[in-house]
């Protein structure tokens, strides 16, 4: 493929809400807004450059998760631990193997330092944590990442150059 | 118990009135505080996603300033007060005389604006309690400046738990010369919206 090709290719971004995922693949960008102590994952094909991107909330899913999936259809994009296995899955089923995964994150910042003796807002390094316990399981290997600390960010995953960009409001912009 | 079902009509329009009824208090304060008229949208209850939270406050990327009180006691929830860069500008120099043109605020700043989010949304706890005979205590507040979105992760997170989406009660806020626009925002955790219905009589 020669580099006028691609410029007639139509990038699209697509854009993932909270608590939400997609898997795009090449030229296409995944890009997620806002994220405060939610994290925003990053997970490629290194070969094929099929990208999932996934909007995480909160770490862990309940014990009546399985149950809950059934009868309710909530998101297994919600919760890190869960959101790691849908996205293996959902590359799996578009013909990626795990060992040509790899992955990318960014978030688990902590808003509101003040209140940070409650458990409920330490949230975003508990995010960061189980995101890490998830991916060490499937064995596959993070990275980069730009996490933790008080400010929000808004990331941007290229497929093609698989590269992710960070944007801050107070931090500015850069890849990772 | 209510839980995942919808929300009556008649629900949104009692949440909806409590939310005139606080914010009209908080209104109230906001404009001893800075000697000027202001004025409150009539307020609007409703259940939304997460996503369409951030919406209301001008998308997950827009810049805003953020107060962020939690309310406890007989039931808990969140209250922020978000406005935009420039309102809270206004505000500041109207309380602290200091012409500021950035977003970049000192300990004092920053203080003052929390300051002001606590006054409001005592207001508007004090307005609920006497309405409710509810017991509700709130903590000190904590300032941020930052995207919509990330700011609002922190309101949602106790509704986050249980649900995919969150009983939203939305004031509009605007200071009559001042140019001063704001949204007051209450989020009842969801273990809460049922109490407080059935302490108003429903």
């Amino acid at each position: 493929m020669t580099l006028s090709d691609y410029s007639e290719q139509v990038e699209v971004v697509c854009r993932i809400g909270i608590a939400d995922g997609a898997v795009v693949s090449r030229p296409d960008r995944l890009r997620t807004s806002g994220l405060g102590s939610c994290v925003g994952l990053v997970m490629y094909d290194v070969l094929t450059g099929l990208s999932g991107m996934v909007h995480v909330m909160l770490p862990t899913a309940p014990a009546d998760f399985a149950e809950r999936l059934r009868v309710d259809g909530v998101k297994p994009q919600k919760y890190a631990d869960s959101a790691v296995l849908w996205l293996v899955s959902e590359l799996q089923n578009r013909g990626s193997t795990i060992r040509n995964l790899r992955a990318k994150m960014a978030g688990g910042a902590q808003m509101f330092a003040s209140a940070g003796r409650s458990d409920v807002l330490r949230v975003g390094p508990r995010n960061v944590e189980a995101v890490e316990t998830a991916l060490t399981g499937c064995s596959i290997p993070l990275l980069a990442k730009d996490v933790g600390g008080t400010e929000g960010r808004t990331i941007e995953f290229d497929s093609q150059t698989q590269l992710l960009s960070v944007r801050t409001a107070k931090s500015g912009t850069f890849t990772i | 118990m209510m839980g995942e079902g919808e929300l009556s009509s008649l629900h949104v329009d009692i949440l909806q009135e409590v939310g005139n009824i606080g914010a009209a208090h908080a209104a109230t304060a906001l404009s001893e505080l800075l000697g000027t008229p202001v004025r409150i949208s009539v307020s609007s209850a409703r259940r939304c996603t997460f996503d369409e939270v951030s919406e209301v406050a001008g998308g997950p990327d827009e810049l805003i300033v953020g107060v962020f009180v939690r309310v406890t006691g007989d039931i808990g929830g969140n209250m922020l007060l978000l406005m935009s860069v420039d309102s809270a500008n206004i505000l500041l120099q109207t309380l602290l005389g200091s012409k500021i043109v950035s977003g970049d605020y000192d300990d004092m700043q920053l203080s003052a604006l929390g300051e002001v989010g606590n006054i409001l949304g005592g207001a508007y706890t004090s307005a609920i309690a006497t309405l409710t005979s509810l017991r509700m205590s709130q903590s000190v507040p904590a300032v941020a400046v930052d995207m919509a979105g990330a700011i609002l992760d922190a309101g949602i997170l106790a509704t986050s738990e249980v649900s995919d989406f969150a009983v939203l009660i939305d004031t509009s806020i605007m200071g009559g010369a001042s140019n001063i626009d704001g949204h007051f925002f209450l989020l009842p955790d969801p273990s809460s919206t049922v109490p407080l219905l059935d302490a108003l009589g429903c």
